[in-house]
């Protein structure tokens, strides 16, 4: 569907209008949507629904509806923080642990996360909407290592100083299966089957992960480190921004497709781009930033049944009476120079009925940036050109409740359950960090749209409506599950227009990126799109950054 | 005239002739043979089974017995009502035999593992299966009777169906149990009942009006059913099971957490979890009170609390009510089947003296885990009996986080015993135990028993606060194995079973499964 962009609009063919055969040979490919027609019996449907993200209050405003707030529905407030989800949150907590109490958040959805979003609506076990681990943090994450002291995650420190993460928050073994061609594997690489040349290719690659965990610059700094702002900026680290993950791997002659499968899953998985479309920066990011001492095991993951939603419910709870869920800023105006600089923030409920306005002495931008052009006036009128550098991947989440586990042919099942033949990254099992380990689930099915062009694949996800989604979910996952459509009671569907800014070459190193964190007159941006990666240790990162910012500027005047 | 005349001679001597013709009788006798000899087996296999699953074999033989021979009066009796088509309907008699009388050790089977009227379709099935029986001797000799004189006819009939009960009772527990299992025997002599009704169909041709077209393919779609019974015996109670174990399978049942496999043989009966062995009651003495008293004596003060987890046998339970000062007991095991199982199966609950019902005993049908996350009141000891951990939702049972979990429910100075796989086959997992509980923050100490069924098996006893091992057993209480002697013996591990170095299992390394699983996987 990339090259209907800019036809007419009779050419743009819905999704949900394809035949069924036509719609899976889209999203699955051809043998699977061949294989699943062949039988002439319609298909079985769960109940079910799309759920979640208002895209309708964002096209309006894209569109350019604005609201004027009456007079007297405007008060003073410090700071407004511009959305609720991790850096927006992070940043009301290092406001309150700073003394701040006049803010306030607003956020769009009827519920605090953006992407790490979680659903507690099965009576089973919370699940996840997006986001759902936490690497363990190094020691150096000082803020981060608070907070999940705050959490009672850590259980204390070891003779070197980094924490210790209680045994029931680190990921349960076993973490990772693949399937390949009708069974199980255990771990995500898949050695059974490999031949010499994958066994030295996969060994020569780790030595250059471990060359990469190794290396510091000058000043002592890491290749990659988390937050990436600790991180070096050589040139020799830089150069790698410029090529594809691709042209990297093909550099140095890795051509195992085992390898190169492995690689892929990874930038989809991390990025939702291909291993043609990522960076190569940001894939050898993915393996070398978590590994401390080359040849280490990469740092455990925490997390919880509803992933990255637990680290919401924490830092939403602690900012409750500051958060204004189903509120969202529709206007930023900056007013005034020098030490009389304000800002004006004109925010509207997610119904568009009621406008209200908040005059600010700061505003911490804490949504995707490419929001700035819609949402802060003079970026309206005129936005930077580094603005349209920031570019999504689009996402279908689906979670299907189960009453039942499916069978499994060789390894059994792990928390995460990954098709090797799939261009989906497979799912995730809720029940599996709970201990749960038999009856009903919830499995956590990720699909990314890694279109080359984003718009095209925002298009794609769009027009397919539940219908199409659940039956491509359903049937990839009965290659591996022939009964998971008479198991699957109900079927929800997410679909995330900008699920997370892709690093592609040339974007994380061009400058772009360094330029949208410095503060526009009275506001400050936090999101973990400026780091060009999304990952909550980035958004939680920018979060306090933004945050300490304010807190300094405001203790100047 | 005379023509006449000797033709109407002829004809009143040939008709028998023809019919049944002298030197037809012999086989006609192997007939008799071979029907006394199922109508026995299906006697004898109802009252195995029975004894089987519902215990006290004198009763049950004794029943079985008494309902099958007042079957055979009934059946005799109803013969009288027969007046035509004799040997069409010892033919349909023969079929209906083979049938019921094959198919019953899988029935009965099947039934006892999902009915709870078990009982009825016993009886019942022995009285039709017998009522059948009868019939078939007195329409035999109603159909010999033209060949012979009634003193003749009698004495030939009942000697061959006393020498076919003789080949039964001998046949049966030399040969057949053993060898061919409950369920095989049963089918095996329902394709000889059937094999006898349609040999019959040539044998009786010339008293049968009419077309036997329709009784052969009946005799024959019978005896396919049977083979095809015989060949599929391991799906029937859950079939390459049979070969799997020694002993008949009494009870299987596929629960929602495991398959629990009852076998009973020679030495007593033993239960079967996911195909591995828990107990065999001609042993298990030795591992419960080995599992259980050690700790129950480590508490210092009369234990009042006492919780155990797994064990839904019942077993571990029945040894800590020997206690006079037990209050309570807290079971917790997933499966309420299981724990259903030891309540209602009267072999097994009257091995753990109705443990499960007693007062005091509280059964949780939670996952332990989950359950252990919850507070409540301290206890003054618990013991572990989990199954081994082969797969990693057991593996999870025996982590430093289960064990902080455990921790944190003990009373100041409560022990606690844990069965830790065998020291020798897995010496690795079992080291891994060890290291797991002391890593959780327990003082450990590692034993072991000889348990014949399974080996040398081991345990371990620990308390937060460090303890010397016990040296005395508990007196007054009938114990069969452990004596002060014996209890100091347990805490004597020989040099092949000493300390390895092993990785502490942690939920999300899950390092005792795989130690488990290389050290077993050697003798499999």
């Amino acid at each position: 569907m990339n090259d209907n962009q800019g036809k007419s609009k009779k050419a743009k063919v819905k999704a949900s209008s394809l035949s069924r055969r036509e719609l899976l040979a889209a999203f699955l490919g051809v043998p699977v949507a061949l294989a699943a027609c062949r039988s002439s019996a319609a298909p079985r449907f769960p109940e079910g629904r799309i759920v979640g993200a208002s895209d309708a209050f964002g096209h309006r405003l894209r569109d350019g509806q604005r609201v004027e707030p009456p007079a007297d529905a405007w008060q003073h407030v410090n700071v407004v923080i511009v959305g609720g989800g991790i850096a927006g949150l992070t940043a009301a907590w290092r406001l309150l642990k700073a003394g701040e109490e006049d803010f306030i958040v607003l956020e769009l959805e009827p519920v605090p996360g953006g992407t790490s979003q979680s659903g507690s609506d099965s009576s089973i076990v919370p699940y996840p909407w997006g986001a759902h681990y936490l690497p363990a943090p190094m020691k150096e994450n000082a803020a981060l290592v608070e907070l999940l002291d705050e959490m009672n995650v850590l259980e204390g420190r070891d003779a070197d100083g980094e924490p210790i993460v209680a045994e029931q928050f680190l990921c349960r073994d076993p973490e990772e299966r693949v399937f390949y061609k009708g069974r199980w594997y255990e771990g995500l690489y898949l050695h059974a089957g490999q031949n010499a040349v994958d066994v030295a290719q996969l060994a020569a690659f780790n030595r250059e992960v471990d060359g990469w965990a190794a290396w510091r610059d000058r000043r002592g700094r890491r290749a990659f480190s988390i937050p990436i702002v600790t991180g070096s900026d050589d040139a020799e680290v830089t150069a790698l921004d410029r090529i594809t993950m691709d042209e990297w791997m093909k550099e140095r002659g890795f051509n195992s497709p085992r390898l190169r499968w492995l690689v892929d899953y990874a930038c989809r998985d991390d990025y939702g781009l291909t291993v043609e479309q990522t960076s190569a920066w940001a894939g050898l990011f993915y393996f070398a930033s978590r590994m401390r001492v080359p040849g280490d095991e990469a740092q455990s993951l925490i997390t919880w049944p509803e992933g990255n939603g637990h680290l919401v419910a924490h830092l939403y709870h602690k900012a409750r009476t500051k958060v204004r869920l189903g509120l969202a800023a529709s206007e930023i105006i900056p007013t005034g120079e020098g030490n009389g600089a304000s800002v004006d923030v004109v925010a509207l409920s997610s119904d568009g009925r009621n406008a209200v306005g908040f005059h600010a002495q700061k505003v911490i931008f804490a949504a995707p940036h490419f929001l700035t052009k819609y949402l802060i006036r003079p970026y309206r009128e005129s936005a930077p050109p580094d603005v349209a550098e920031f570019q999504y991947g689009a996402w279908m989440v689906a979670n299907l409740f189960l009453k039942d586990r499916p069978a499994s042919v060789g390894f059994p099942l792990a928390w995460d359950n990954v098709l090797y033949e799939s261009p989906s990254l497979g799912y995730v099992a809720a029940t599996h960090q709970r201990g749960l380990d038999r009856g009903p689930t919830v499995f956590t099915y990720y699909y990314p749209l890694c279109d080359d062009d984003p718009r095209a694949a925002r298009q794609r996800l769009l027009e397919a409506d539940w219908k199409s989604w659940a039956d491509v979910a359903l049937t990839d996952l009965s290659r591996a599950h022939r009964e998971i459509r008479s198991l699957t009671e109900r079927l929800d569907v997410m679909r995330w227009g900008h699920a997370m800014i892709r690093p592609r070459p040339n974007f994380i190193w061009s400058g772009a990126r360094r330029r949208a964190v410095e503060p526009f007159r009275s506001i400050h941006f936090a999101h973990t799109d400026l780091s060009g990666i999304a990952l909550f240790e980035e958004a939680f990162d920018h979060g306090i950054r933004a945050a300490e910012e304010v807190s300094a500027a405001m203790a100047k005047n | 005239m005379r023509i006449e005349s000797m033709s109407a001679y002829e004809f009143v001597i040939r008709i028998p002739h023809s019919a049944m013709p002298m030197n037809r009788t012999p086989i006609l006798f192997l007939n008799v043979l071979v029907i006394a000899t199922c109508g026995l087996i299906y006697e004898l296999l109802a009252g195995t089974l029975a004894s089987y699953v519902l215990g006290d074999s004198v009763t049950q033989f004794s029943l079985i017995i008494g309902i099958y021979l007042f079957a055979l009066g009934a059946g005799a009796w109803l013969s009288g009502f027969i007046e035509t088509e004799l040997a069409r309907k010892f033919i349909d008699v023969e079929l209906g035999v083979a049938i019921l009388g094959g198919l019953s050790a899988p029935l009965l089977f099947l039934s006892f593992a999902h009915l709870s009227y078990f009982q009825v379709i016993l009886y019942g099935l022995v009285f039709a299966i017998g009522t059948l029986v009868g019939l078939e001797i007195p329409l035999l000799m109603r159909l010999l009777k033209d060949h012979l004189d009634f003193k003749e006819l009698v004495s030939r009939v009942l000697a061959f169906d006393y020498v076919g009960a003789l080949a039964a009772s001998l046949l049966f527990p030399l040969f057949l149990v053993p060898k061919l299992g409950l369920v095989r025997t049963s089918l095996v002599f329902g394709i000889l009942n059937a094999g006898v009704g349609l040999w019959s169909t040539w044998l009786m041709r010339p008293l049968i009006r009419g077309s036997v077209t329709g009784m052969r393919v009946r005799a024959v779609i019978v005896i396919a059913l049977l083979a095809i019974g015989v060949i599929k015996a391991d799906t029937l109670t859950s079939l390459a099971e049979d070969a799997m174990f020694a002993d008949d399978i009494v009870y299987a049942r596929t629960t929602h957490y495991q398959r629990i496999i009852v076998t009973r043989g020679r030495a007593g009966f033993q239960l079967f979890l996911n195909g591995n062995l828990q107990f065999s009651s001609a042993d298990e003495y030795r591992y419960h009170e080995a599992l259980v008293h050690p700790a129950m004596t480590l508490a210092g003060r009369a234990p009042r609390r006492v919780l155990v987890l797994g064990g839904g046998d019942g077993l571990a339970v029945r040894e800590i009510l020997k206690y006079p000062s037990i209050e309570s007991v807290t079971l917790v095991d997933l499966d309420e089947e299981m724990t259903n199982l030891s309540r209602r199966f009267p072999p097994l609950a009257e091995l753990n003296g109705r443990a499960l019902e007693d007062l005091r005993v509280r059964v949780v049908n939670r996952d332990a885990m989950i359950w252990l996350e919850e507070p409540s009141e301290p206890y003054d000891a618990a013991i572990i009996d989990f199954p081994d951990p082969n797969t990693f939702a057991l593996g999870k049972l025996y982590t430093t986080r289960f064990y902080r979990l455990l921790k944190a429910r003990l009373a100041p100075g409560a022990g606690v015993s844990i069965q830790c796989t065998s020291p020798l086959f897995a010496r690795t997992a079992f080291w891994c135990i060890i290291r797991t509980i002391e890593a959780a923050g327990f003082s450990v100490r590692p034993y072991q028993t000889a348990v014949p069924s399974f080996g040398v098996w081991g345990f371990a006893l620990a308390r937060v606060a460090p303890f010397d091992v016990p040296s005395r057993a508990p007196s007054n209480m009938h114990l069969r194995f452990l004596d002060d002697q014996a209890m100091s013996a347990l805490f004597v591990l020989s040099v092949d079973l000493g300390p390895v170095p092993v990785e502490i299992n942690r939920l999300d390394n899950q390092a005792l499964v795989r130690y488990y699983e290389a050290e077993w996987r050697r003798y499999e």
